[in-house]
């Protein structure tokens, strides 16, 4: 790539949620507003071609497309516009100072995680104007045709303009509540992607990318907020481990069989650091705590002498924070650690019974596990089967199917080797 | 300033056997909310019971054919409305979330914005 391409993709990956969400305050019309921020940007190919790239593109690109948005407004095709204008928490008052509270890529955000959205309308507004990412993309990362994610994109904007969802930093009062949902979006497209639920892939870089720079983004907007610092630490160490969860050849490896000396230092230490002050906010939070269970991993220097105990009372603490019947599921996954397999079964067995689990291939797959570690052959054959019933993924799929075969040698060698490694 | 509709929805069953105390309750939990609202309220009203509404769907020879009850069937039924002026959804629904019934089971309101002519 040429470096004026590359500057491009650069500031679009980095300043494109600041240069819409200044321009937002011009045209108060999201429409408008990514109209004009992509003008600027097929300008800059043009002139920073010519001229050089400036030494601000994020500045240049942020002018360029507010001047355009000015031009626009004053002439007439845009008063045939359909859509009510926005409604600005201080129209007409000072610009607000870019980083810190006032800074619009806030507004922007809690515009698109407005809860009287659906969670599906703030995912994909998030990733559209926040991520800039294309309708075309958005609609592969979720897999749904194209034209109904432009149409979700679409009644998602207009709702914002007519019923006026405003575009505003809530209160300290309502703060908490909101950035709980801004959080809840962002951990969403990052699990979406680092596990996609279909497909044949099983890491979506676009989605996880996406998601680290959005954490990032609002931890340096509001960087007193535990929460945002938990959320931003989970990603960083789960993203650390990104290169060896899958082989070469496209195969699932768990983490108790990855290559931890390719897990990436830079990250883990990050996001250790980012733990650390998390946790000292009382009670921590839940994405603290998840954080601070996958930095343990982290720090383990291979499988059999992760810190169990540990991790065991990690799990406890989040429970009690966070009751959630996955959790519960990865809790009995580590007493089974700490305490030996028979433990974790028991530990699974109440689940077997939960309705949210009903149809949760994780569930099955854990218990596979456990039974294949206790050499409950014909069991164990049938929860992995059961877990290909429910996981769509070709990745864990094909991990599944590998499992089967070595169940079924254990069962049928006439000279069981003993119990394997690591039970 | 926008104008937002907000449609009082709740189980009939729930209304028809509230005991004098609840029913007082939630007069002046009404009365709380006007009060709170002041001239954010532009109109509003309690509707009759859901069994004497008249529905006009169809027409035959030129003529509306009325049918008895509700538009919608459905258990929740709409009991009363207010018009309200607010600058954004967040006031609306500041001011809408004081109602006594979405505390009631089955019970909640929708708030709808009004098309401005």
């Amino acid at each position: 790539m040429d470096p004026v391409a590359e500057a491009i993709a650069d500031a679009h990956r980095g300043e494109w949620a600041a240069v819409l969400a200044a321009t937002v305050r011009v045209t108060r019309d999201l429409d408008l507003a990514e109209e004009c921020a992509q003008d600027a940007y097929l300008r800059a190919l043009v002139v920073w071609r010519r001229d050089g790239i400036p030494r601000r593109p994020g500045a240049w690109l942020t002018t360029v497309a507010r001047n355009r948005a000015t031009d626009l407004l004053r002439r007439e095709t845009v008063l045939r516009r359909a859509l009510p204008l926005l409604v600005l928490d201080d129209a007409g008052g000072a610009e607000p100072e870019p980083g810190g509270i006032g800074d619009d890529r806030l507004r922007l955000i809690f515009t698109c995680c407005h809860p009287a959205l659906s969670r599906a309308a703030q995912v994909a507004l998030t990733l559209r104007l926040l991520c800039g990412l294309s309708t075309a993309e958005v609609a592969r990362a979720f897999l749904v045709p194209e034209p109904t994610m432009a149409a979700r994109i679409t009644r998602a904007k207009k709702k914002i303009a007519v019923a006026r969802i405003p575009y505003r930093v809530p209160s300290a009062a309502e703060l908490p509540e909101r950035v709980g949902a801004v959080l809840e979006v962002v951990h969403l497209v990052y699990t979406t992607g680092h596990a996609a639920p279909v497909g044949e892939r099983l890491v979506r870089t676009e989605l996880t990318g996406g998601a680290i720079g959005l954490a990032r983004m609002v931890h340096a907007l509001l960087p007193g907020a535990a929460e945002v610092a938990g959320l931003l630490a989970l990603l960083l160490l789960s993203e650390a481990r990104r290169d060896t969860r899958v082989t070469p050849e496209g195969r699932l490896v768990l983490l108790a069989e990855q290559d931890r000396s390719r897990w990436d230092a830079a990250l883990i230490a990050e996001g250790s650091a980012l733990v650390v002050r998390a946790l000292t906010n009382r009670p921590p939070t839940r994405y603290a705590v998840q954080a601070a269970i996958t930095a343990v991993h982290a720090e383990a220097p291979d499988w059999a002498s992760t810190d169990w105990p540990e991790i065991c009372g990690l799990y406890d603490v989040l429970l009690a924070l966070w009751p959630n019947p996955v959790v519960a599921l990865n809790r009995a996954v580590a007493l089974g650690m700490r305490d030996g397999p028979e433990a974790g079964l028991a530990a699974l067995e109440p689940l077997l019974a939960e309705p949210a689990l009903a149809t949760y291939g994780y569930l099955s797959a854990a218990r596979a596990e456990l039974l294949h570690r206790v050499g409950r052959w014909e069991e164990a054959l049938w929860s992995y089967q059961e877990a290909l019933t429910l996981i769509g993924n070709a990745v864990e799929r094909d991990f599944l199917e590998r499992k089967l075969i070595e169940v079924r040698a254990a069962r049928d060698d006439p000279n069981p080797p003993g119990r394997r490694a690591g039970s | 300033m926008a104008k937002y509709l907000v449609l009082i929805y709740g189980d009939e069953q729930v209304w028809d056997t509230h005991s004098p105390q609840e029913l007082a309750a939630k007069h002046a939990a009404h009365g709380a909310f006007a009060q709170a609202a002041g001239s954010a309220i532009v109109g509003g009203a309690q509707l009759q019971a859901a069994a004497t509404a008249t529905s006009l769907r169809s027409v035959e020879n030129g003529r509306a054919v009325p049918t008895d009850g509700p538009f919608p069937e459905t258990k929740e039924v709409l009991g009363g409305f207010y018009l309200l002026e607010a600058p954004d959804l967040d006031a609306a629904v500041a001011l809408a979330g004081r109602l006594p019934e979405i505390r009631e089971a089955g019970g909640g309101v929708e708030i709808r914005p009004v098309v401005e002519q």
